[in-house]
């Protein structure tokens, strides 16, 4: 199981939080791993003044470029699944 | 800077700010009985009779301050010594009769109490009077007044009445907490319990948020707040007294809207539940109709519910316009979600007390609800958007026939006519303030561009639509 927390506080929701959380439920849901990727929300990790959405995979911070949610599921979540 | 309404909300201020000073500094028992004297140095009086008595009613503000009579369960509460005891007497005719010859407040009065001494002047029958007004209405020479007690003319549930000792008193049992009479009392002389030492007490022993997070969650009516400088800065404000962030409640509007949109369509009748003191209105007077309240937690307890469950070693503080919030947030349904309740007067005061200088600030965000969850601070924006969820909720043959209660009065008026079953209208929606929340009574400015504000703020959400905004959530 792989935890991943999305942060929708004020300045990511402006840099497109929603954008992200609607992409990862949506792949998540097409890649059928319900059962395996929990996901959550957090409003603020404190990171506003990164460049992307602050986002937490098994408590790893990362920040995401809303245009490359995919990249970054298959990248850093598949990854943490088969570790 | 003209920040305040009165003198009265201004006095009140300065009392919050020194408790909160010093509460700060853990020097508040050492200072307690110092800050009558603070604020009212010297021997010449401004406010009252002596310098003696406006210190001895400073106590009493300080004890309100720091949470006012726990034995009362009511958090708006008189303070006896502040009260004028206003003339009450009803109507009565002044000097100004010039003793006429037309008579018209005789011919106006049904009840024959109008009688004429031998100078002509008029003289009311109080023994006959009723109170209708028709005399004064028809004195060419508006000589006919009625002494009413501003608190009890502001009481439009009749909540207030007169002691024995000719002091203001509260029936607890007919008083909804809105706040009206603490807001027009022009003495001051009644007033919100505050929880300020509470919500600085959570700040101090988060220790910068690290052993739990405290969250600000804003009512949407701060929009039309704070007018001399931006929203940004003041969110910026509230980070730097310590809270971790600070969430937009019109996000719990946009997730109240949308239930129930779809809980009317399966009642087909409901009553709104967001204003506190509507609902405790409806509880108090209307009891048959408490089955057609709706059934959401109030916006405010919506998005606090999502916070706490998402974190739940937080804690959740509301910062809003509205002294019935103070009563909600006890229910047992709402505890658990909101820790602590204070005004938007109460905010300022704390960033006073902290001498943030907020016009230095960087600008802050708030940004996550909707447009529609936005306009929920001003009359008419319930159904404004509970008729978009229906719309986004794809529900078709469903007619929504709203009718908007601005004001505890109007929603008098139509709770009665539904409660004989005459109500042609599917949905009420209470707000106990006229003008709906940007009027409550813990606001700083009550001003005529008010709602523009708030229409404003609305249109500035990044968020459009009502699912929109929704989309954000992983529920």
């Amino acid at each position: 199981m792989v935890k991943v927390t999305v942060c929708i506080g004020s300045s990511c929701h402006l840099k497109g939080s929603r954008q992200v959380v609607e992409e990862l439920q949506y792949i998540v849901k097409r890649k059928n791993l319900g059962e395996d990727v929990e996901l959550a929300g957090a409003f603020c990790m404190g990171k506003c003044a990164e460049q992307g959405v602050s986002v937490t995979v098994n408590g790893e911070y990362y920040s995401v470029d809303p245009a490359k949610v995919e990249e970054f599921f298959d990248d850093v979540i598949v990854k943490a699944l088969n570790a | 800077m003209n920040r305040f309404d009165t003198k009265v909300q201004y006095l009140k201020y300065r009392v919050l700010k020194e408790v909160a000073r010093y509460a700060w500094q853990d020097k508040l028992y050492d200072k307690l009985l110092d800050i009558p004297s603070i604020i009212v140095p010297g021997k010449t009086p401004t406010m009252r009779c002596c310098v003696y008595k406006e210190r001895a009613i400073l106590n009493e503000r300080v004890k309100l301050a720091m949470g006012g009579d726990p034995s009362n369960p009511n958090v708006i509460e008189v303070i006896d010594i502040a009260c004028d005891d206003c003339p009450s007497g009803g109507y009565e005719v002044t000097t100004a009769c010039r003793g006429c010859l037309a008579h018209r407040c005789e011919a106006a009065c049904k009840k024959g109490a109008i009688t004429f001494d031998h100078n002509q002047k008029a003289h009311i029958d109080k023994s006959k009077c009723v109170e209708c007004g028709m005399c004064s209405k028809v004195c060419p020479y508006s000589a006919i007044i009625n002494l009413k007690r501003p608190c009890e003319n502001s009481c439009k549930v009749k909540a207030i009445s007169m002691s024995e000792t000719l002091a203001a008193q509260i029936d607890n049992s007919k008083c909804i907490s809105c706040g009206a009479c603490v807001y027009q009392c022009p003495f001051g002389a009644i007033s919100d319990k505050s929880y300020i030492l509470d919500v600085i007490d959570i700040i101090k022993k988060s220790e910068n948020n690290t052993k739990y997070k405290v969250y600000a969650v804003v009512a949407p009516s701060i929009a039309s707040q704070f007018t001399y400088v931006t929203l940004g800065k003041v969110v910026s404000a509230i980070k730097e007294l310590g809270f971790f962030h600070v969430v937009e409640a019109a996000l719990g509007a946009d997730m109240v809207a949308d239930a129930e949109s779809k809980e009317l369509v399966e009642k087909g009748f409901l009553t709104s539940s967001c204003c506190p003191a509507f609902v405790m209105y409806i509880h108090q007077q209307f009891p048959d109709l408490v089955k057609n309240i709706s059934h959401n937690l109030s916006p405010m307890a919506t998005i606090a519910k999502y916070m706490k469950q998402a974190d739940p070693t937080s804690k959740v503080i509301f910062i809003g316009p509205c002294t019935a919030k103070k009563m909600e947030f006890k229910k047992k349904e709402v505890r658990p979600w909101v820790d602590s309740v204070i005004t938007f007067e109460e905010l300022q005061a704390l960033i006073d007390s902290k001498e943030i200088d907020m016009p230095s600030l960087s600008e802050g965000h708030l940004d996550n609800a909707s447009y529609f969850g936005r306009i929920f601070a001003r009359s008419g924006g319930v159904s404004d958007a509970v008729r978009q969820a229906l719309k986004e909720n794809g529900i078709e043959g469903f007619e929504f026939k709203p009718i908007v209660c601005d004001g505890i009065e109007q929603c008098k008026a139509a709770l009665l006519r539904a409660s004989k079953n005459m109500l042609p209208n599917n949905f009420i929606e209470g707000m106990a303030c006229v003008d709906g929340c940007i009027g409550g009574a813990g606001c700083l400015t009550h001003g005529i561009k008010n709602k523009a504000a708030a229409d404003e703020y609305g249109k500035e959400a990044l968020e459009k639509n009502i699912h929109d905004a929704l989309s954000q959530l992983i529920l």
